[in-house]
This record gives C-alpha cells, sequence and structure tokens, in this order.
C-alpha cells in the first residue's frame, strides 16, 4: 500500500509527524478515512479521536478537540485545537477536573471567568467518553 | 581622592551588585532554554496554518462577499497597533526597540492624517507609549502574573480584538513584537493581522472539496489564524526576551567585573602610598633625633 506524509499539529507542539497508509479523521460532517492518492480536501473536525494505521506509525489513536484537517499533494494536515493521545486521557482524572470547573463556575462572580470555564467544561465532557472507549 | 575605607566599601558593592547580574543571567539562560523550546514547537503549527490559509483564501481575494476579517472594511483609516513587549525591564534594548518601531509606525500614520490607537501587551512597551500617546491607548494587558504564557493568554488577546473589530472600533491592525533570531539577535516585527495578509506566489490554489461549505471553514479558521499569530508572537517574545537579558546581564557581569579590577589597582596604589608615606615619616623622625 502506498503511503502518505501525515502532521498532527496542536498550538503547543508537534505530535506526530509520519509516513503512513490510513487516517480516519473525525470530520464534522462525519468520519472520513484517507488513503494516499486521497483528492484534495478541506474539513473541521468535531471533538473525537484520530486513528492512524499502518507506515512508521503502529496503530494510535490521538482525542482532538477539534480544529481543521487538509489534504493536499498526498499530505494531510490536522491543526487541532487540543490534542492528547488517548493512552494519556484518564477518565477518573477528567471527572475529578470537571467537578473542579463546575465548582469554579458556580463561585465565578465575573462574567469572563464564568464564560471561560463553561468553554473548558464543554471541552472535558466532550473527551470524557473517548477516555472509556479505549 | 577617595579614602580607603570608601573604595573598599565601592569595592564590596560592586561585588554585591555583580553577584546578582550573575545570577539574573543564570536564570536567564535556563528560562531561555524553555522559551525556545516552546517557540520552536509552536512553528509547525503556525506555518501550516499559514499554508492551509493561503490555499484557502485564494479565491477570496478581490471577490466580493469575503469574510471581512480577510478581506477588511475597505477602509484604512482607524490603525490598531497591537504592540507586544516584555513585562519586565533589564533586557537590553529589547523593549525600547519594539517601542521605536511602533512609535515610528504610528508617527508615519498620524502624518498621513489616519487615526492610530494602540493595544498593549506588556507593562514595558505600555509605560513607554503612555508618556508619548497618552491619548492613543485603548487596551492594555500585562501578563506579569502568568507564569508560562499559554494558547489561552493568546486567545484571550485575539477575542478582545475581534470584538473591537466586530464593533468597527478600527480599520486595520498590525501587530509588533520582536522575532527571535537567536541569543543576541532579535529582529522588532511589525505584521500586519486584519485584513489578513496572504504570502504573495500562491496564485495555483489548490482544488478542494470543502466540509462543510468554504465560507463556514473560512469563518472558523479566520479568528483561529489570529489567534495563532499572536500566541506565536507571544512565544517568540518571550524567548526574545530572555535571550536580551542573557545578554545584556552578561556585559553587566563583565562591566562590573573590570570597574572591581580598576578599584582594586587604585586600593592597591593607595594603600602602597600610605604605607610609604609612614615609612618615610618614621625614618625621618628617627634621623632627626
Amino acid at each position: 500500500m502506498a503511503n502518505f506524509q501525515f502532521d498532527l499539529v496542536s498550538p503547543e507542539r508537534l505530535l506526530l509527524s509520519a509516513e503512513v497508509e490510513e487516517v480516519v479523521v473525525p470530520g464534522s460532517e462525519g468520519e472520513f478515512g484517507v488513503l494516499a492518492e486521497h483528492t484534495p480536501i478541506i474539513s473541521t473536525m468535531r471533538p473525537g479521536l484520530v486513528r492512524v494505521r499502518g507506515g512508521e506509525a503502529t496503530s494510535e489513536a490521538i482525542y482532538v478537540a477539534g480544529g481543521i484537517a487538509e489534504f493536499s499533494n498526498n499530505q494531510l494536515t490536522i491543526l487541532a485545537e487540543h490534542a492528547l493521545p488517548v493512552s494519556e486521557l484518564d477518565a477518573d482524572k477528567i471527572a475529578a477536573e470537571i467537578k473542579n470547573v463546575e465548582e469554579d463556575i458556580a463561585d465565578a462572580k465575573d462574567e469572563t471567568v464564568r464564560a471561560k470555564a463553561e468553554i473548558r467544561l464543554a471541552r472535558l465532557k466532550a473527551s470524557l467518553p473517548f477516555a472509556n472507549a479505549r | 581622592m577617595a579614602s580607603l575605607k570608601d573604595l573598599r566599601n565601592r569595592i564590596a558593592s560592586v561585588k554585591a551588585t555583580q553577584k546578582i547580574t550573575k545570577a539574573m543571567q543564570m536564570v536567564a539562560a535556563a528560562k531561555l532554554r524553555r522559551a525556545q523550546m516552546a517557540a520552536e514547537s509552536a512553528r509547525p503549527y503556525a506555518e501550516r496554518m499559514a499554508t492551509v490559509m493561503a490555499n484557502l483564501s485564494v479565491p477570496f481575494i478581490g471577490k466580493e462577499g469575503a469574510p471581512v476579517l480577510l478581506a477588511g472594511t475597505g477602509r484604512d483609516q482607524v490603525h490598531l497597533l497591537l504592540v507586544c513587549t516584555a513585562d519586565r525591564g533589564l533586557c537590553g534594548a529589547f523593549n525600547s526597540s519594539i517601542a521605536r518601531k511602533a512609535r515610528d509606525h504610528a508617527n508615519r500614520l498620524l502624518a498621513e492624517g489616519k487615526e492610530v490607537k494602540f493595544f498593549c501587551v506588556g507593562q514595558k512597551g505600555y509605560d513607554v507609549l503612555r508618556r508619548i500617546f497618552p491619548k492613543h491607548i485603548v487596551e492594555f494587558v500585562s501578563q506579569r502574573a502568568v507564569k508560562q504564557i499559554g494558547y489561552g493568554e493568546a486567545e484571550a488577546i485575539s477575542e478582545t480584538l475581534q470584538l473591537m473589530f466586530a464593533n468597527g472600533d478600527f480599520d486595520v491592525a498590525t501587530l509588533f513584537y520582536s522575532q527571535f533570531k537567536s541569543v543576541i539577535s532579535q529582529i522588532p516585527t511589525a505584521h500586519q493581522l486584519i485584513p489578513a495578509t496572504v504570502p504573495e506566489g500562491m496564485e495555483t490554489a489548490t482544488v478542494y472539496e470543502y466540509e462543510p461549505e468554504e465560507s463556514e471553514i473560512l469563518a472558523d479558521i479566520l479568528p483561529r489564524n489570529l489567534t495563532v499569530q499572536i500566541f506565536r508572537a507571544l512565544l517568540e517574545n518571550v524567548a526574545g526576551e530572555m535571550g536580551a537579558k542573557m545578554s545584556a546581564m552578561d556585559n553587566a557581569t563583565r562591566n562590573a567585573g573590570e570597574m572591581i579590577d580598576k578599584l582594586t589597582i587604585t586600593y592597591n596604589r593607595q594603600r602602597q602610598a600610605q604605607i610609604t608615606k609612614e615609612l618615610i615619616e618614621i625614618i625621618s623622625g628617627a634621623e632627626a633625633l
């Protein structure tokens, strides 16, 4: 099978850069698989798992909290808003964090602080199901 | 002529200063490594984002109905200068060179009869610009309490910026920061944020499939691009600040060393002179007997 270059970057770091065979992307209008010679595409993503198969990367799943996937010139680039390997997602920790943030929201006096905490809460809640489905 | 005691005191005080500058240099060196790593690991994202942005926006250039963040408001009357500097001093000409670049830009615009507004990020730039353009500063954010710059800080600034833009507070936004070239070289840089600039030579755009609609993706990516640019500027700034601080403190330590050497020589000479003088007094006293 033909391989293609795949890069997964988040604002803080480059998570993965490898020759791979197939990547499954959680597009905002449904999951889609990308193989070599895929037609050029740009898609936004919803929170979900990016699955990588074949090539240099051993079977890996990475959680992304939205972002953009772009494929052109036989190269797939995922610009993730926030990304973590699934192995680093811990359901208990996230649950604890959710509780924490919920308390923050309850205590928040300032409108902007609350809005920020709510965004965090939404993000955490979205990631929870994927921590269990390892 | 200073007395021996004065000289001793001065040597002691310069030595104390040297210890402080040396410690500051070492702290800056340690922080620099971390800041440099952060700046470098943020680069791939910013670069890839720029490519995607360029590919996406080419079909929209010069067309009706392009998003305002990309095309601008069509006017260039009110300019907003987003000036990012450090919060702390003692880093050589780092802050003043960014502020100077912004000031020159502002003066040029004012001479052309445009309106200028400042959005200051960082205490030091704010202090300088407040003195020169007291009425033009509309926003000020300090990152003094922030230990390590994260994406969240950039997001907050970007949101404020977008809100101001949506309210029609300005037409053109330019970002001022210092590009981190190396430890000894930081280049103050101006970069236009709104309307977004597209690198030249991107004529042959790839024909994409869009999921969802093109305009929806663009509406999603443009604010994000803004945030990324600001985030990158902040990180480059932190790295640059630490680099500048390191070399400034290195210089200070060396200068203090030179000063100690000079003072020590003066001290020794004076001590010698005093001893000789006392000896002569004793000898001539003995001869008189």
